[in-house]
């Protein structure tokens, strides 16, 4: 059983680990501001999800898994607020997205309310 | 196994830190210091973990609550160009 634990640990770490480079790959990578947003959120949801929960594994039953567990909330709960308030304090001081058309001047623009040329 | 996660949470941080320098706008510059807040946490744990001693976790819960207060203060003072905006302040003639 303690091996079991063990291996499950080690496939969640080494994934979360992968997860935390590739989040970091697309931080770079990524063209412009709301997909660098999305890339970094894979490291926060994924590669640290995945992380905190092999070292919960790794840690048993204790107030270190206790406070792990606070840890891993802490990221579910804050990681989207900073990317909303991110996103919209780049919408406001007019950011444009890169799309693939130019979607301006649509009736189904996106965030074309009061924001009329 | 967590030597692993300690390089792997060290390439992220070197990534994180060059958006920051090459970043064109200061959205992504605010964006990569929230994800180097979020890797510190994550490698405040790993260190913690590799060396036995699972007591930084204490000081990397402190550090994510800082976190989201330091980035939300740094939208509104760039947003306000104030930290003491008031909403009703402009609403008043």
């Amino acid at each position: 059983m303690p091996l079991a634990v063990d291996i499950i640990s080690w496939v969640l770490i080494v994934l979360g680990s992968f997860f935390t480079v590739v989040g970091g790959i697309g931080l770079v990578r990524m063209p412009d501001v709301y997909t660098r947003m999305h890339a970094a959120s894979v490291t926060d949801t994924l590669g640290g999800g995945m992380l905190i929960l092999g070292m919960m594994l790794q840690a048993g039953f204790s107030l270190v898994t206790l406070k792990l567990l606070f840890i891993l909330g802490l990221f579910f709960f804050f990681a989207p607020v900073v990317t909303h308030a991110l996103a919209q304090a780049a919408l406001h001081e007019n950011v444009e997205p890169e799309l693939a058309e130019d979607r301006r001047g649509r009736a189904d623009a996106p965030g074309g309310s009061g924001r009329q040329p | 196994m967590f030597t692993v996660a300690v390089i792997a949470v060290l390439i992220t941080l070197a990534l994180a830190l060059t958006r920051a320098i090459l970043g064109p706008t200061v959205f992504d510059r605010v964006l990569a210091g929230n994800s180097v807040g979020t890797l510190a946490i994550l490698l405040l744990a790993v260190i913690g973990f590799l060396t036995g001693r699972p007591e930084f976790l204490d000081i990397g819960l402190t550090y994510g609550l800082l976190n989201l207060i330091g980035t939300l203060a740094v939208l509104k003072f760039f947003r306000h160009g104030d930290l003491a905006y008031d909403v009703e302040e402009e609403r008043r003639p």
